[in-house]
C-alpha cells in the first residue's frame, strides 16, 4: 500500500487549531470589512452610553465599569458571525471536516481566531473609552487587561458554539444574541465586578474571588465546548 | 487475515435518511486497490450521499464503511487520512490564492515536504501562471482542475470523485482521465460519479447503477457500453 | 420505532396523573389557606410561597431533566430522548412563568417593589430566556437530527450555565428572604407551614410529571404520524 504524504507528529493536536485560526486571520485581513465594523460598532455603543445619562446626576465613576463591559459584551458578539459565514463559501467548511482533524481542533482554532478579533475590538475600543468617559486608569491597566481577558474567553467560547449553530438558520444575526446573552451574564458580572474594584484601586484580595469565578467559567466552558463541538458539525 | 486480502473499502449495509426518507436503503460492495468503480444513475439517486459516506462527511443511519478493514468513525480523525473527496464545491476561499488554499490543506493534512507537493499538485493542474491569484478570479475551467489539485493533495489510497470532467475542456479531461489511470495503476481505488459514462469508460473496472437506494447493477465493467446503456435504461424504468 | 400508542398511553396515563395532581393542587389551596396560620410581617401574601417556590423548584427539575437527558441522547442517539427534552423544556416554561408572576405579586405588598433582583428570581429569568431561546432554535431548523443535536447542546450547556449563575448572582446583595428552608439546622418555619410547603413542592413534581407525559405523549404522535406519512 502506498503511504500517503501524512504525517502524524507530536504537534498533531497544536498544528491544525493554529492553520484554521491563520487562514481566518489571512482572510479577514484580506477583506477588513467585518473587523472594521465590529470596531466601529463597539465605538458607536461607547458614544450612544455618553448621551444616554444625565451627567450631572451619573458620574464618570460610576457609569465606566458598566459602560465597558455592555460595550464589550455587544462587541464580541458582533465579531461572532463571521466566523462560520465565510465557511459557506464554496462549502469550504466540508474541506474542514474532510481532513484528517478532530473537532475539538476546529473548534480551537475558530475560538482563537475569534479571541483575536474580539481582542482587536477591545483593543480600539480602551482608549477611546479612556478618552470619552475620563478614566484614569493607572496601574490598574494591567489587572484591567487580565480580566478583559478571561471574560472575553468566556463569552467567545460558547458564542463560537452558538454561532456555529445559527448560522444554518435565517435569522443568524438575531438568533445569536438571544441564545447567546444568558451565558454571557456569570462573566460580564464577573467582570464589571471585578473591574469597578480594580478603578477604584481596591486590593487584590477584593478581586480574588470574582477572578476564580471568571477562570473557573473559563475552564469548564472551553472544555465543554471542545466536547460537544462534534454534535454541532457532524452530519 | 493478510494485509494484501483485506479490500480497500468495504460498505456493508449501508444506509442514509434524510428526515424520514431514505436515500440509501442498505449497500453493500467491496472495493480492491487498483479498482475504478464508476457510479452512474439519475440526480437524486443519492450518488452525492454515497461518497459522502464514504468520505466521512455524514454519518450512516445504519451499517459501516470499513477502510482497509477498520470501521470508519467520525471521532477517529485518523481514518480520514487515506480518502480525498472531489465535489461539486471546491471547499476553497476565494478570497485566497490557489497557493494559499494549497498551504492550508498541507496544513490541516499535516503534510511532509508541502511545498513540493503543492508545486507539483499545482503544475499538475496547469495553473502555474495563476498560482497566486485569488481564486475568485479563476475561470470555471480552472478552477475545476484547482478544485481536484486540492482535493487529493494529500495523495490519498482511496480517490472518491462527483462528476470530475464538469467545466474541463477536452485537453484538460484528457490530462485528468490520464492522471486517474495512473492513480488507479499505483495501486490506489477510486469511485467516480458521472453522467456520461462514456467519458471513462475504458478507464473503468467495475460499474454500479444507483436505483431506489440500492445496487440496480453492479458488476465489472462489460467490454461494449452499448450494451450497458440498454440494461441501464431498464435497470432505472420507473 | 414509536408506535402511535406509546403517545396515546402517554398522554392517557399523564392526563389521569394531571387530573391527581390537580386535586393535591386544590388539596393545597385548602391547607395552605384555612389551616396553615398567617404569617405575621408578610400577611396573605405569603401565601403565595406555596406556588411560587414549587413553581421555582419545578423549573428547576424541568432544566436539570433536559441536561441529563441531552447528555443521553448524544450518547444514544434515541430521537425521543429529543422529544423527552423538547417536552421538558415547554414544561419548565410554564413553571418558569407562574413563578415570575408569582413573584411580583408577592414582591409587592411585601417589598414594595415589582421585582427584586435576587439570586433565585433572576436564575428562573435566565432559565425562562434559555428555554425560549432553546424553543426559538428548534423552530428555525427544519432538519431533525440536525434540530436534536443543536438542542441536546443547548440543554448540556445551560445545565452547566445555572451554578454559575447562581454563584454570580448570588454574590449580589439580596432582598429575597435568606433561605428558611433548606438550612443545615432545623429549619426555622414552623411545622405546619413546613409541611405545607413540602407538599407544595410533592404537588409541583407530581404536576411537572404528569404534564412532560401528556406533552411528551403528544410529541410522541406528532412523530409516529410524519413517520407514517412520509413512509407512504
Amino acid at each position: 500500500m502506498s503511504d500517503p504524504a501524512s504525517v502524524v507528529s507530536e504537534d498533531a493536536f497544536l498544528r491544525p487549531i493554529l492553520a484554521v485560526a491563520a487562514k481566518d486571520l489571512r482572510l479577514e485581513l484580506r477583506g477588513k470589512t467585518g473587523l472594521l465594523s465590529a470596531v466601529m460598532f463597539a465605538a458607536l455603543v461607547l458614544i450612544i452610553f455618553n448621551f444616554s445619562r444625565d451627567i450631572t446626576l451619573v458620574s464618570n465613576v460610576d457609569f465606566a465599569p458598566s459602560v465597558l463591559w455592555v460595550t464589550f459584551a455587544f462587541g464580541s458578539v458582533v465579531t461572532l458571525n463571521r466566523a462560520f459565514h465565510l465557511e459557506r463559501e464554496n462549502a469550504a467548511f466540508d474541506g474542514l471536516r474532510l481532513a484528517p482533524v478532530s473537532r475539538s481542533s476546529i473548534y480551537l482554532g475558530k475560538l482563537l481566531a475569534n479571541l483575536v478579533f474580539a481582542g482587536i475590538m477591545e483593543l480600539v475600543t480602551v482608549p477611546l473609552f479612556i478618552l470619552f468617559f475620563d478614566v484614569s486608569m493607572g496601574r490598574a491597566w494591567l489587572g484591567v487587561a487580565g480580566v478583559t481577558a478571561l471574560a472575553t474567553i468566556g463569552f467567545v467560547s460558547v458564542g463560537t458554539v452558538f454561532s456555529a449553530m445559527v448560522v444554518r438558520t435565517r435569522f443568524a444575526e438575531l438568533m445569536l444574541p438571544v441564545l447567546l446573552l444568558p451565558f454571557m451574564v456569570p462573566p460580564l458580572i464577573g467582570a464589571t465586578q471585578a473591574t469597578t474594584r480594580l478603578l477604584a484601586g481596591r486590593p487584590l484580595s477584593e478581586l480574588w474571588g470574582w477572578l476564580r469565578l471568571l477562570a473557573l467559567f473559563d475552564i469548564v466552558f472551553v472544555t465543554l465546548c471542545a466536547l460537544t463541538f462534534w454534535a454541532v458539525v457532524d452530519e | 487475515m493478510q494485509l494484501a486480502e483485506v479490500p480497500l473499502l468495504e460498505a456493508r449495509r449501508l444506509e442514509r435518511r434524510f428526515g424520514v426518507s431514505p436515500i440509501l436503503r442498505g449497500l453493500d460492495f467491496t472495493l480492491q486497490r487498483g479498482d475504478v468503480l464508476l457510479v452512474v444513475g439519475e440526480n437524486g439517486t443519492g450518488k452525492t450521499t454515497l461518497l459522502r459516506l464514504l468520505a466521512g462527511l455524514l454519518r450512516p443511519t445504519a451499517g459501516q464503511v470499513l477502510f482497509q478493514g477498520t470501521p470508519l468513525q467520525s471521532s477517529d480523525p485518523a481514518g480520514r487520512r487515506f480518502t480525498g473527496l472531489l465535489s461539486h464545491q471546491s471547499h476553497m476561499y476565494d478570497e485566497l490564492t490557489l497557493r494559499e488554499n494549497l498551504v492550508f490543506a498541507a496544513r490541516l493534512h499535516g503534510l511532509e515536504n508541502p511545498g513540493k507537493l503543492i508545486d507539483s499538485a499545482i503544475s499538475a493542474a496547469g495553473l502555474e501562471a495563476r498560482a497566486d491569484d485569488r481564486l475568485g478570479r479563476l475561470s470555471r475551467g480552472m478552477l475545476q482542475r484547482a478544485a481536484i489539485a486540492r482535493a487529493f493533495l494529500h495523495q490519498p489510497s482511496l480517490l472518491l470523485l462527483d462528476e470530475p470532467f464538469t467545466a474541463l475542456d477536452t485537453a484538460s479531461a484528457e490530462r485528468v482521465r490520464a492522471w486517474l489511470a495512473g492513480q488507479a495503476a499505483s495501486g490506489h481505488g477510486i469511485i467516480l460519479v458521472t453522467h456520461q459514462p462514456s467519458e471513462v469508460w475504458d478507464l473503468a473496472t467495475h460499474v454500479g447503477v444507483l436505483a431506489a437506494g440500492r445496487w440496480g447493477i453492479f458488476e465489472p465493467r462489460p467490454p461494449n457500453i452499448a450494451d450497458f446503456d440498454r440494461r441501464y435504461r431498464e435497470a432505472t424504468r420507473v | 420505532m414509536s408506535t402511535p400508542s406509546a403517545g396515546r398511553s402517554a398522554i392517557r396515563n399523564g392526563l389521569r396523573l394531571t387530573l391527581f395532581g390537580l386535586c393535591l393542587l386544590a388539596g393545597i389551596y385548602v391547607l395552605a389557606l384555612h389551616y396553615t396560620p398567617m404569617e405575621i410581617r408578610q400577611g396573605l401574601a405569603q401565601k403565595i410561597f406555596y406556588l411560587h417556590a414549587p413553581a421555582a423548584w419545578s423549573a428547576l427539575l424541568a432544566f436539570v431533566f433536559v441536561g441529563i437527558v441531552s447528555v443521553l441522547y448524544l450518547w444514544l442517539q434515541d430521537p425521543r430522548l429529543d422529544l423527552f427534552a423538547a417536552s421538558s423544556v415547554e414544561v419548565g416554561l410554564v413553571f418558569c412563568m407562574v413563578m415570575l408572576t408569582t413573584g411580583p405579586i408577592w414582591a409587592r405588598p411585601v417589598w414594595g417593589t415589582w421585582w427584586t433582583w435576587d439570586p433565585r428570581l433572576t436564575l428562573t429569568l435566565l432559565l425562562f430566556f434559555i428555554f425560549l431561546g432553546y424553543l426559538a432554535l428548534r423552530a428555525a431548523l427544519t432538519d431533525r437530527s440536525e434540530r436534536a443535536r443543536f438542542s441536546a447542546v443547548i440543554g448540556i450547556m445551560g445545565l452547566l450555565l445555572v451554578p454559575f449563575i447562581h454563584l454570580s448572582v448570588y454574590l449580589f446583595r439580596t432582598m429575597h428572604p435568606t433561605p428558611i428552608v433548606l438550612k443545615p439546622s432545623a429549619p426555622s418555619l414552623p411545622p405546619v407551614m413546613l409541611t405545607t410547603l413540602l407538599a407544595s413542592f410533592g404537588v409541583a413534581t407530581v404536576l411537572y410529571i404528569a404534564f412532560v407525559m401528556v406533552r411528551y405523549g403528544l410529541a410522541l404522535e406528532a412523530f409516529a404520524r410524519e413517520e407514517a406519512d412520509l413512509a407512504a
